[in-house]
């Protein structure tokens, strides 16, 4: 029997950037659209089923002592290639537990900063995908920001620091993963917030998120301030935790800034963005801390795994924040747009409430890349 | 509708299993017979796709009936 590896572990091995060598055996096209990524990561393609008559073709591209991960979709295929690597002699295979599937699902916890009053913030990044979601942590509260579909994850994690999830709040409707944070607050009996300007066709009750609303974490002691921030939808509004750290959503991210087009409102919603990029943004202090709700390059991601910049860096050095000339801009962010994310718009729809697919479909639904930012 | 000279159910199968027993079911017939594949789990589609193309068969005609996707193939 061959050994397996989890996705926390393999989690753990891209974000220390340990030299990880893996075999995806999924076939080209799924391999070509979407695949593990790190900065010590080094994968090969090659399809299970040309396989099947033998591995040996293999040590052309590994040595048989040689450490390697193998993963395919869903865990079958690659635990079947492990076996098969294992009787002609390879002696350190691993296949990946889950798969893909399992990858894209794994969120990794990392601590971002200790908040006024013994508070803390949390950003938890799903790897597979690229998003990322908050917690953030006050006496006994906590309020999570841009939830993923796994909400057990959250649930656990409030569990372990002995804290209730009052708030779960969306930047803005998301197009490119389901939202968790209407489940979310369902299971803790807690209130779902999302932009009223996002939210015109929900089918479900919320609390509008609107400026001037701040929420408190803990009895008063994080102030999280809802700030009107549109151009990736028009609802988009980012949140100013602690007076220290500005949550972008899919407006700003560290090397690229958001699209405006899922809803198929570029040329009406390029406008905003420039306004929110260009001046909302840059009234405000340069030391406070960008955390976004994605990350596109895993250069991004810092020695301990986070995902985050000081404002007034990113003013210096992000490429989508360098364009001065306004005409310059809207043909960039127009002309420039990467394709849409797989079934964007049937996760509107789940978002919105309109839709209500099945877990396994859900699952599905999000398959691939997240493809929300626009690189200058 | 085409004559296949095999049917194989894959019914209920998942990956890799679809492939390689239709792979095994191509080594029982002969160059230009079609092989008929049933299989429900949705990753068939383009691995069977990108296994025929792979060994030079050709995917004759495809369709989906309640769930179940259904693939022709001629071996080459």
């Amino acid at each position: 029997m061959s050994q397996s590896i989890t996705t926390k572990e393999l989690a753990r091995r891209v974000v220390n950037r340990e030299d990880t060598w893996i075999l995806d055996v999924r076939n080209t096209d799924e391999f070509d659209d979407w695949k593990i990524e790190g900065d010590s990561v080094h994968v090969i393609n090659e399809p299970y089923f040309n396989l099947l008559d033998g591995v040996e073709t293999l040590t052309e591209k590994i040595s048989k002592d040689q450490e390697i991960i193998v993963v395919c979709a869903k865990g079958g295929s690659s635990q079947m290639v492990a076996e098969l690597m294992e009787e002609a002699g390879f002696t350190n295979v691993y296949d990946l537990e889950g798969g893909m599937k399992a990858w894209s699902e794994h969120l990794e916890p990392v601590k971002i900063a200790d908040l006024n009053g013994g508070g803390s913030l949390y950003q938890f990044a799903r790897l597979g995908k690229g998003c990322l979601s908050y917690m953030a942590i006050s006496e006994n509260e906590a309020t999570v920001i841009d939830a993923n579909r796994m909400t057990d994850v959250y649930e656990r994690f409030a569990e372990e620091k002995g804290v209730t999830i009052k708030h779960t709040i969306d930047t803005h409707l998301h197009a490119d993963h389901i939202s968790g944070g209407r489940q979310l607050a369902e299971h803790t009996g807690g209130t779902y917030h999302l932009p009223p300007k996002d939210a015109g066709d929900v089918t479900f009750d919320y609390k509008p998120l609107d400026e001037g609303n701040d929420i408190t974490v803990g009895n008063t002691t994080i102030k999280v301030q809802p700030l009107y921030s549109p151009g990736h939808t028009i609802g988009s509004t980012s949140l100013i935790i602690d007076d220290q750290y500005l949550l972008t959503g899919d407006i700003l991210f560290v090397k690229s800034i958001g699209r405006p087009d899922l809803a198929g409102k570029a040329d009406d919603w390029v406008g905003d963005l420039r306004e929110t990029l260009y001046s909302r943004y840059k009234a405000l202090s340069d030391d406070l801390v960008v955390l976004p709700a994605h990350y596109s390059f895993v250069e991004e991601l810092g020695e301990d795994g986070s995902v985050k910049a000081r404002l007034g860096d990113l003013y210096q050095r992000n490429e989508g924040l360098q364009v001065d000339d306004e005409q310059a801009f809207r043909t960039m962010v127009t002309e420039n747009l990467p394709p849409q994310p797989n079934e964007y718009e049937n996760i509107r729809q789940t978002n919105m409430g309109k839709m209500n697919p099945e877990d396994e479909k859900q699952r599905e639904m999000e398959i691939g890349p997240n493809r929300c930012a626009v690189h200058g | 509708m085409m004559e296949a000279a095999k049917v194989l159910d894959a019914k209920g199968m998942a990956c890799p299993m679809p492939v390689v027993k239709t792979k095994k079911a191509m080594e029982e017939i002969n160059s230009g017979d079609i092989l008929e594949v049933h299989a429900t789990d949705k990753g068939a589609k383009s691995d069977l796709t990108a296994w025929a193309k792979s060994g030079g068969h050709e995917l004759v005609d495809q369709a989906e009936e309640d769930d179940v996707l259904k693939f022709w193939i001629k071996k080459a």
